[in-house]
């Protein structure tokens, strides 16, 4: 196929790139410093579609806001995928909509509900849910939980490669245990560790990865089941913090693919030199 | 007899018998509650035959009645922490009020407070460690979240030992006398110097005839099906 009949930089065959070709993937130039207000100023989360896998999102919490559609898995085997109606069966996914909105307030928030089937059947549904979540070209996908099963670990990994090339960012928590445990660990998702500062939008980049981010994890009101907050702590809630902050990002600069963002989010960091200074 | 039955049957006639690893796991639980100052701590093991979680060990409020009870590995803040594998810290959980009624009918006390972590060992989750009412006054902090995963691990180590000696012990009961004979013999080579020769060198076979039989992957070392793409 020639450069010509190429409709966009999708066309493009991926192995190699012509001269005609290197013209049309013309991108628009970055300021020579990057800074939070070009990255998000103004930016209200407006247009981009955040899937929260987890225990469900509880529908109009005063805290989180509307839920523009909710799913659950049904049968696995054939990879069915149903309305969900029972809202949140722990908490989790709702105090996770709930920090994404408290950044991101426009953003549409997806619940895809991959708990409350017991242990034994949680592994293939997540996967299914995931995927789900992946196929459905979402902007971002919150994953504020992980798996330690290696037999799942090569289908997560082809799952999460893909969603990086098509644009979906997976921001998934990191393990502050000593265990093997996917997706985090892999380096086409943004992972997510906390820190105990203040502020919503204060986070770190971390130059010794697997773990790339810190975001807030220590002593947070967030919003749980029955309209109310709860105190909590852990790298699940950090882990929304970022998603809040692509979210904002990405309604600003709907074009930036999930490497851009990461340097985006690299350059806009709070222990990155020029973003201290802001 | 399979080699699992005769590794079983040599395990449970060396390995200690029940009370001792309740009182391993007993141990664990009551460490917890010392090093964060708590009022009680709990040892759920997932039972996979029931896919339900069980008191296993409890130190403070509510131990003597606690030990046995079961629920949902679906349900509540133990449920997503065994099936998430992420650790949870919950400061005034009694603000839920789903929570406060399910606890209270299941157990007669409530905590305010909860941190929850999967004990987690190799690739699997064993179960949950909770620490219930640690000092209000004092903010939770990210040196008490590393050490909490810390001691989880050295308490998933505990876990994963009691089941493999129960697993054992069950698979001894089952009743085959020759397996039972398997475990008398290893009894008493265990309580024999360990430089006794004869001892040793029948270990050695043992050994050696166990290793011959070995083969294959497990199912669990199988990857899960491969990725379908919806999209062109």
């Amino acid at each position: 196929m020639s450069a010509e009949e190429a409709e966009g930089p999708d066309q493009l065959p991926a192995w190699s790139l012509t001269a005609d070709q290197a013209a049309m993937l013309r991108q628009p130039a970055w300021p020579q410093r990057i800074t939070r207000e070009w990255a998000w100023g103004g930016a209200t989360g407006k247009g981009v579609r955040v899937a929260i896998v987890d225990s469900g999102v509880e529908p109009d919490h005063p805290l989180v806001g509307p839920v523009q559609q909710a799913v659950t898995i049904g049968d696995v085997e054939k990879e069915e995928v149903l309305p969900d109606t029972e809202g949140d069966l722990c908490g989790h996914g709702t105090a996770c909509a709930g920090i994404v909105r408290s950044i991101a307030p426009e953003c549409e928030i997806i619940s895809v509900r991959v708990l409350g089937a017991g242990y034994t059947g949680s592994g293939p549904v997540l996967m299914a849910g995931l995927e789900w979540a992946v196929d459905s070209e979402f902007d971002l996908i919150n994953m504020s939980l992980s798996t330690t099963k290696r037999h799942f670990s090569e289908f997560l990994h082809e799952l999460a490669d893909d969603a990086y090339f098509n644009g979906t960012m997976i921001v998934a928590s990191a393990h502050n245990m000593p265990v093997e445990s996917y997706p985090w660990r892999f380096s086409s998702v943004l992972s997510v560790g906390s820190h105990d500062q203040a502020g919503k939008t204060t986070f770190f980049y971390n130059p010794n990865p697997p773990v790339e981010f810190f975001a807030p994890g220590i002593d947070l009101d967030v919003p749980w089941v029955g309209g109310t907050t709860l105190r909590c702590s852990g790298n699940s809630f950090a882990t929304p913090h970022m998603t809040g902050i692509c979210a904002l990002i990405l309604s600003k600069h709907p074009e930036l693919t999930p490497f851009q963002l990461k340097s985006v989010l690299h350059a806009t960091a709070s222990n990155v030199e020029e973003a201290d200074r802001e | 007899m399979s080699d699992d039955a005769m590794m079983a049957a040599v395990a449970a006639g060396v390995l200690p018998a029940e009370d001792a690893h309740r009182a391993l796991l007993t141990s664990v639980a009551e460490t917890a509650r010392a090093i964060f100052g708590a009022k009680a701590a709990s040892i759920f093991l997932y039972d996979e035959s029931t896919d339900e979680l069980v008191f296993e060990a409890v130190a403070g409020s509510g131990a003597d009645e606690l030990i046995g009870r079961r629920f949902p590995s679906s349900r509540g803040i133990a449920g997503w922490v065994l099936v998430t594998r992420q650790p949870l810290v919950i400061e005034d959980v009694t603000q839920d009020p789903r929570f406060a009624k399910d606890v209270a009918s299941d157990t007669g006390y409530v905590p305010k407070g909860i941190m929850a972590v999967p004990l987690l060992h190799e690739d699997r989750s064993l179960g949950v460690l909770e620490v219930l009412d640690r000092p209000a006054q004092a903010a939770f902090t990210l040196a008490e979240m590393d050490l909490l995963g810390l001691f989880a691990n050295q308490a998933a180590i505990a876990l994963d030992l009691t089941q493999k000696s129960r697993r054992a012990h069950a698979i001894l009961d089952g009743g085959d006398p020759s397996m039972s004979a398997i475990a008398r013999i290893a009894e008493r080579l265990e309580a024999m110097d360990a430089d006794e020769g004869a001892g040793r060198r029948l270990l050695e076979s043992l050994a050696d005839v166990l290793d011959g039989g070995r083969g294959g992957g497990t199912a669990d070392s199988e990857s899960f099906r491969p990725r379908r793409r919806r999209r062109g």
